[in-house]
């Protein structure tokens, strides 16, 4: 398919490489399917086609297509990583999202188009590569090739005379050896009475190259098992909490095609506590996260409990899942009750953090018990503080002065339905509101540990205190100040997720790192050392190399042979023939 | 008594006045050569009037010719199995006229000397800077875009200063580009990205931060390098072209400077550093991403500009292997990736929303 070099008939084997690399010889004009060519077949034709496919320039495009087509997918929120920035795109752009949606622009990386770029690209990676291992396993048992006629014309020569006493053999046998420590391969050879040694090193250049090249695409069919075999899910676990590991469990849950839910390890994992450090001392940074730490405990049907922790950048690693901390905020713990005071709701309601100081939004569902099914938005301030407007906000996100407002619902919550709502929304149409807005009834604002009454009789709302050693609850407004760090629980959001091949991506990308290094700084180069008679008789010994590829020491590699065989040039010898002639 | 860090920061003033004398040498070094090599050329043009040519004069017409048809030369060459060789056995005949392959000689003029010196001030003025900025954080100094860029720019001139000493041609006339462009990052970074120092987020707690983005920032110094070798190479094969086709030619600079293939062979040198590199800080990206994250890729718009980088840079490496890439192509290439470099650290650190939200600002 490549044409090979002229000197694999002197038994030196360069590495092979597609028609149009520099290295390769210049094709002779007309070449392909042009004008001068006798009609191709079809075979031709497949034949043509699959060399410009395999040529350098086609590896060139499609890499710099690759990097175009990698664009937009930092310009446009993607599915993958920003499910809701795809919503807000949607909401913003009500007339364009669509018609990006339909090339598949919040899709950019599974999308037809990138893949076909690097799908192709892969194609011509591996029509690249199979014929160049063949010939490189081939090239790696030929014998050096044989010494030049004249090596005048070849990097670095130099000559150095004969050392006096020292014969020619042994002359060529030293340099043999010298070569050989340098882990050149050499051969003999002997070309009208002028005995001289040829030898090649650096085949690593190519090996390197060809692993480099194979790794990756053994990182693409890793990183596609994986995703086959894997799963991602999520779920939140409320301070005191558990969970089970098992799919009904998560809130949500991301298998691969191939995944086969009874593969699950049905460990339970809870968390005793979630902690959090913000920055206390330093002014400019009052407030900034520190650390947070969940400490957790692991159980399985076999053995004893045990404890671990996971940390933002220490996933904890068990039963073949990682899990990961990605997210805290808190879980106000509210109690509702009927107005005969029996409990209709009980539960620490997790509240999505909405900025750095943890003002949280979260619902809370009361679909039974009640004459009616009861919605409530809440907003929970850490530490409130109100705004020259007289709106709320969180200063901290610590607990020092935490505050709860609920704006209270009431009608049909949608969730009989049948379609899944998402515990964080709530959907008020078809609801009338009770408090806040425009009801012209305040909406209900309550400290940990009060409680108060919902409008018209309704029933009682109690933000519960959850410090240990809390007193019985007081009426909105009531409760003196205290010390509120324990009084709201935390929770944690974990990511557990399952990926059998990550290590062989990497393995792969060991292996690509170790192929690139050795492939652009390993020299493959030749070297000749010969005895050469001169035309008067006297013989002096002949240093040249080659260099296949990049080589920026070769000449230098030639003169330190020369000097370590036959001592250092004499100051007249001229070690660059300045005059030799043009190729 | 000062903090820690403001000291930091008068150092970083003071290291650019020192950057800006230095960049002033350069530049003056630069109208010198200008200079030099119009000199030359007038001499040249007498000989010939007087066409009695000196045996010194004579060779020098030789070397100026010789310069002309180094592109033609270089076309030509590559057929036949032996296209690397007969590149080396080219650029040891160009060594042959001056020693960096200039058509013009020109030494060291004291401009360059002074330039070089003050640049090596400025330099240790900065290193004072970024490690008393490290110092007052008690961390590394590049957590945010202010220290990403005092330390990506002290890398620079690390970069250019070791270069200078370890490469066997003179690269001091960079010296312009390399001061210029430290100079201008590092005022963009104290006027608008100025941050006090505050404590590390949890997400960049990891020794990864040491690893992955000190790393990084090396890399982007020897793109830095590759980028301005490049632009010259092709100011440089522009100007032969023109001598070639023996239409008049402006005298230049350049003319001092090494021929084009030399400038693209140490553009590529200096490239492939970059690239290993950044293919590194690619996978500890990677490996830190799994662990501060939950999966070791996610396409987060960083992450995708990474990809990005790293593929043209591939696209580079492939070009200088490709007939009819070599050359022009292949520089405008380097000059694309180096783009990509700054694009990633300008525009996608301070624009784009993704997870990498470390700017500071
Ligand atoms: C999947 C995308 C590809 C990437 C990211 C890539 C990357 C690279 C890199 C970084 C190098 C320089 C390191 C080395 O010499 O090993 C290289 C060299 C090389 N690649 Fe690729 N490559 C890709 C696809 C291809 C394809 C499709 C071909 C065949 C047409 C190819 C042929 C070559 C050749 C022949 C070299 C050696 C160049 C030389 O002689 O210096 N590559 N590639």
């Amino acid at each position: 398919m490549v044409s090979t070099s002229s000197s694999d008939r002197d038994g030196g084997v360069d590495p092979l490489r597609p028609a149009d690399h520099v290295d390769s010889p210049e094709p002779p004009p007309g070449d392909g399917p042009g004008v001068a060519q006798p009609k191709l077949g079809f075979a031709g034709w497949l034949r043509f086609g699959w060399r410009q496919l395999t040529s350098m320039r086609t590896a060139i495009l499609l890499l710099l297509l690759l990097a175009i087509a990698a664009v937009p997918g930092s310009l446009v929120p993607q599915r993958s990583s920003d499910p809701n920035g795809v919503t807000q795109y949607f909401t913003d752009h009500p007339d364009t999202a669509p018609v990006l949606d339909s090339f598949q622009m919040f899709d950019v990386y599974t999308s037809a188009w990138f893949s076909a770029v690097y799908l192709l690209l892969f194609v011509s990676l591996i029509g690249c590569i199979i014929p160049r291992t063949k010939h490189h396993f081939e090239a790696m048992r030929a014998r050096p090739p044989r010494t030049p006629v004249r090596l005048g014309r070849l990097a670095g020569y130099t000559t150095r005379p004969l050392p006096d006493g020292v014969d020619a053999e042994t002359a060529v046998a030293e340099a043999t050896k010298l070569l050989k420590q340098g882990r050149y391969r050499v051969e003999r050879y002997e070309l009208r009475g002028e005995p001289s040694v040829s030898a090649e090193r650096g085949y690593l250049r190519e090996t390197g190259n060809l692993v480099f090249h194979t790794a990756m695409l053994g990182i693409l069919v890793a990183v596609g098992v994986g995703g086959g075999f894997g799963f991602a899910g999520q779920r939140v676990i409320v301070e005191g909490q558990s969970f089970v590991n098992t799919l009904a469990a998560f809130d949500s849950f991301n298998p691969g095609r191939f995944f086969d839910p009874s593969s699950l390890a049905p460990y339970k994992l809870s968390l005793r506590e979630l902690d959090a450090v913000y920055e206390t001392q330093n002014q400019d940074a009052l407030g900034q996260p520190i650390d947070f730490t969940a400490h957790v405990t692991i159980t399985d049907q076999s053995g004893p409990a045990e404890d671990g922790q996971v940390k933002v950048n220490e996933p904890l690693r068990t039963h073949g899942t990682d899990v990961f901390l990605l997210g805290n905020g808190y879980a106000p713990h509210i109690v509702v009750r009927d107005p005969e005071g029996e409990i209709v709701f009980d539960d620490a309601v997790p509240f999505l953090p909405q900025d750095a100081n943890l003002t949280s939004i979260g619902v809370v569902k009361v679909p039974d018990g009640l004459d009616e099914q009861l919605g409530m938005v809440g907003f929970f301030y850490p530490t409130q503080d109100v705004l020259g407007s007289g709106a709320y906000a969180s200063t901290y996100p610590d607990l020092v002065l935490p505050v709860l407002t609920l704006n209270v619902y009431e009608g049909d919550l949608g969730i009989d339905s049948g379609t899944p709502t998402s515990v964080y929304t709530l959907d008020p149409s078809g609801m009338d509101q009770l408090t806040g807005g425009e009801t012209g009834v305040d909406s209900i604002e309550l400290k940990p540990g009060e409680l108060t009454e919902l409008p018209g009789g309704r029933g009682t709302v109690e933000f519960v205190d959850d410090s240990p050693d809390a007193p019985a609850a007081v009426p909105a407004g009531s409760a003196a100040d205290r010390d509120y760090a324990q009084s709201v629980k935390r929770f944690a959001s974990f990511d557990i997720h399952h990926d059998p091949t990550q290590i062989w991506v990497l393995v792969f990308a060991i292996l690509i790192l170790a192929g690139l290094l050795s492939s652009l700084f390993v020299p493959r180069r030749r070297m000749w050392v010969k005895v050469a008679t001169r035309r008067d008789g006297s013989r002096v010994l002949e240093f040249a190399g080659l260099a296949r590829g990049e080589d920026p020491g070769l000449e230098q590699a030639v003169s330190a042979l020369a000097d370590k065989l036959a001592g250092p040039a004499a100051e007249s010898e001229p070690t660059h023939d300045t005059a030799k002639p043009t190729t | 008594m000062p903090s820690l860090d403001e000291i930091s920061v008068l150092s970083v003033y003071s290291a650019m006045a020192v950057y800006a004398i230095a960049f002033i040498a350069f530049s003056i070094d630069l109208a010198k050569r200008g200079a030099a090599a119009a000199k030359a050329a007038d001499e040249l043009r007498l000989a010939h009037d007087g066409d009695e040519l000196p045996a010194a004069e004579r060779e020098r017409v030789g070397v100026l010719q010789a310069a002309a048809t180094a592109k033609t030369a270089a076309s030509a060459a590559g057929t036949g199995g032996t296209g690397a060789g007969e590149a080396s056995g080219r650029a040891s005949r160009w060594r042959s006229a001056t020693a960096d392959g200039a058509s013009v000689a020109y030494g060291r003029s004291p401009a360059l000397r002074v330039g070089v010196a003050m640049t090596v001030l400025a330099w240790l003025l900065h290193l004072t800077a970024t490690l008393l900025r490290g110092f007052a954080a008690g961390r590394v100094p590049w957590a945010n875009m202010y220290e990403f860029a005092l330390t990506g720019t002290l890398i620079i001139t690390t970069v250019f200063l070791v270069v200078l000493v370890v490469a066997k041609h003179d690269l001091r006339f960079l010296g312009t580009f390399v001061t210029g462009l430290v100079l201008v990052l590092l005022g963009v970074a104290t006027v608008n990205f100025y941050v006090s120092v505050v404590p590390l987020p949890p997400a960049l707690q990891s020794a990864w931060l040491v690893i992955h983005v000190f790393v990084a920032t090396t890399s982007v110094g020897f793109f830095a390098l590759s980028f301005a070798l490049s632009v010259v190479q092709l100011m440089q094969s522009r100007r032969e072209s023109l001598v070639a086709s023996a239409k008049a030619v402006k005298k230049s600079f350049l003319a001092t400077l090494p021929d084009s293939t030399t400038l693209e062979n140490l553009a590529y040198r200096v490239t492939i550093v970059g690239f290993i590199l950044w293919t590194f800080t690619l996978m500890a990206g990677s490996i830190w991403a799994e662990a501060a994250w939950g999966r070791y890729w996610g396409w987060d718009t960083k992450e995708v500009w990474t990809f990005i980088i790293w593929v043209v840079y591939a696209g580079y490496i492939h070009a200088r292997a490709t007939r009819g890439w070599r050359g022009s192509r292949s520089a405008w290439l380097a000059i694309i990736g180096f783009s990509t470099v700054l694009f990633n650290f300008t525009v996608v650190n301070l624009f784009f929303k993704g997870l990498h939200a470390y700017s500071g600002l």
